[in-house]
């Protein structure tokens, strides 16, 4: 993993100051969504090796939420934005 | 070749020039009735099983490295029975009778050690939990011990009882937990499964799952294509891309956990160690290291190798717990890819497609099960029945709302 995060309200942060949720591809569903598709949101993951979207939380700064993109396996970060900025919802 | 005293002397006096291969390396066949995708623990503990108590022959294990090359070789050893749910404690106890006979079983030295672990706990309320444990592990007739201070003082001298924000009260003690020697398991199996006339490929990586009218019928590898009536994927930390080529959806993501050890020093910690103040464990090797980890680092990663604050983390846990370990140095680290499941727990399973079984999701705990593991998918796969001790591990337990979630941590990988 990359050690310093630029953080878009913060600028180049360690990364110990991050806490880190998950998948960011997921869009949580519909309440009135078939078990189908709340078992797709909460329990499965496409886990790729390689290019991946997360989010994280600046805790120990702006404690904005924030999609970062980094590769899985060579732990290249990508980009770093603001989740609520950015349309992250792209379909998985 | 049959191991013993009598041809370790034989062979010393012929200059051991005449030791044969552990297995052979043989060329893969066009077609087999049962392929397992993955040459670690479970993959040949499963080939083995197969082969010997479930009778099925014409067995094929591909690995894309070497044999033993993933996390087989890559945890802290540690064997125990000590789980709670009712999910998971018959399952670890199969396991843990599995280890007691082992090396008698493969004519293998897997150094079974059976130092016991102890479990310790820092405030009343953790305890209370552990008691529990203890008491749930009774249940299933598992023995396990509650230690006072004063008990532990007297095994356990130096540890940091009075430390001013985690004092140690006491301790869960499994006495017939310990460690193995992990290499040593990977290759009894490996060389059990060769002599009962499995194929052991290696260099041999899977890159696709042929499918035909909804049933596997091969799986294309980088040595060709081959044939199989059914297949078993134990591919560990690479099981989403595996899964993937079979279009399967799984419930896991894949995390790196660090280990460590030290110089050789003289005997010094008998026991197996845990910190309940954090998720720290210690165990000193046969050869003097002192083998010890912790977390995983938080963040999926396929690659096998951490992170420095997690470095720093673990080595602050395992000052606090043993001030002493500040003078030894550490001599090296390593990562593995761990699979890790929705709820901590593993997957034994048949999947949506009929002849394609799945061992997977076995996130940090995988080495102390796999004798159990390879007998509990070897009688799925050769049945098409889950064993009884297996029965709660099922692919589909998400989706129904029985997970086993030991932590109580919820669908959240990075927190089990």
């Amino acid at each position: 993993m990359a050690s310093l995060i630029p953080c878009p309200h913060c600028g180049i942060r360690p990364k110990e100051e991050f806490s880190i949720r998950g998948d960011a591809s997921l869009v949580r569903p519909d309440p009135e969504s078939s078990d189908e598709t709340w078992n797709d949101y909460v329990h499965i993951r496409a886990n790729p090796r390689g290019r991946y979207r997360e989010h994280w939380q600046h805790v120990a700064g702006c404690r904005r939420w924030l999609v970062v993109e980094r590769d899985t396996f060579t732990h290249e970060v990508f980009s770093v934005s603001d989740g609520a900025v950015r349309p992250w919802e792209t379909s998985r | 070749m049959r191991y013993s005293a009598f041809s370790i002397v034989k062979n010393a006096l012929s200059g051991n020039v005449n030791w044969k291969p552990a297995w052979r390396q043989p060329e893969p066949k066009p077609f087999y009735d049962v392929i397992i995708v993955g040459g670690g623990g479970h993959g040949l503990a499963t080939a083995y099983y197969l082969a010997k108590e479930f009778g099925v022959r014409n067995i094929a294990v591909l690995e894309k490295g070497y044999l033993g090359s993933g996390n087989v070789g890559r945890n802290t050893t540690i064997v125990r029975s000590n789980y709670m749910l009712p999910g998971n404690e018959p399952f670890y106890e199969f396991s843990m009778k599995l280890w007691e006979g082992l090396e008698q079983d493969l004519n293998y030295n897997a150094m079974l050690s059976q130092r016991g672990i102890i479990n310790l706990f820092h405030n009343d309320g953790q305890r209370d939990a552990y008691i529990r444990r203890g008491n749930a592990m009774w249940m299933e007739g598992v023995p396990a011990e509650l230690l006072d201070r004063a008990a532990l003082r007297k095994m356990l001298p130096y540890l940091n009882f009075d430390h001013a924000r985690f004092p140690i009260i006491g301790g869960l003690l499994q006495k017939r937990g310990g460690t193995a020697r992990h290499d040593a398991v990977a290759w009894g199996f490996g060389r059990a499964a060769d002599k009962h006339g499995v194929d052991l490929i290696q260099n041999c990586e899977v890159t696709g799952i042929r499918r035909e009218n909804g049933v596997v019928t091969g799986v294309e590898t980088s040595r060709g294509f081959i044939g199989c009536g059914k297949l078993g994927l134990a591919a560990a930390g690479n099981t989403s891309r595996v899964g993937q080529m079979a279009g399967l959806k799984l419930p896991i993501e894949s995390h790196v956990l660090q280990a460590f050890v030290t110089e050789g020093l003289k005997p010094a910690i008998n026991h197996v160690i845990t910190y309940g103040a954090g998720h720290f464990y210690i165990s000193q090797s046969d050869k003097g290291g002192l083998v010890f980890g912790a977390e995983i680092d938080g963040y999926n990663s396929y690659a096998q190798r951490g992170n420095l604050a997690t470095v720093e983390h673990v080595m602050e846990e395992g000052v606090t717990m043993i001030p002493g370990l500040s003078r030894a140095r550490v001599l090296r680290s390593w990562g593995g890819v761990m699979d890790m499941s929705m709820d901590g727990s593993p997957i034994i399973s048949r999947t949506p497609i009929d002849n394609l079984y799945l061992n997977a999701g076995w996130c940090y705990g995988g080495f102390k099960a796999t004798p159990a593991s390879g007998w509990c998918f070897a009688h799925l796969i050769a049945k098409n029945e889950t064993h009884p001790v297996a029965r709660f591990l099922r692919l589909d337990r998400f989706e129904r709302g029985y997970p086993i979630d030991e932590h109580g941590a919820g669908p959240q990988p990075n927190l089990h």
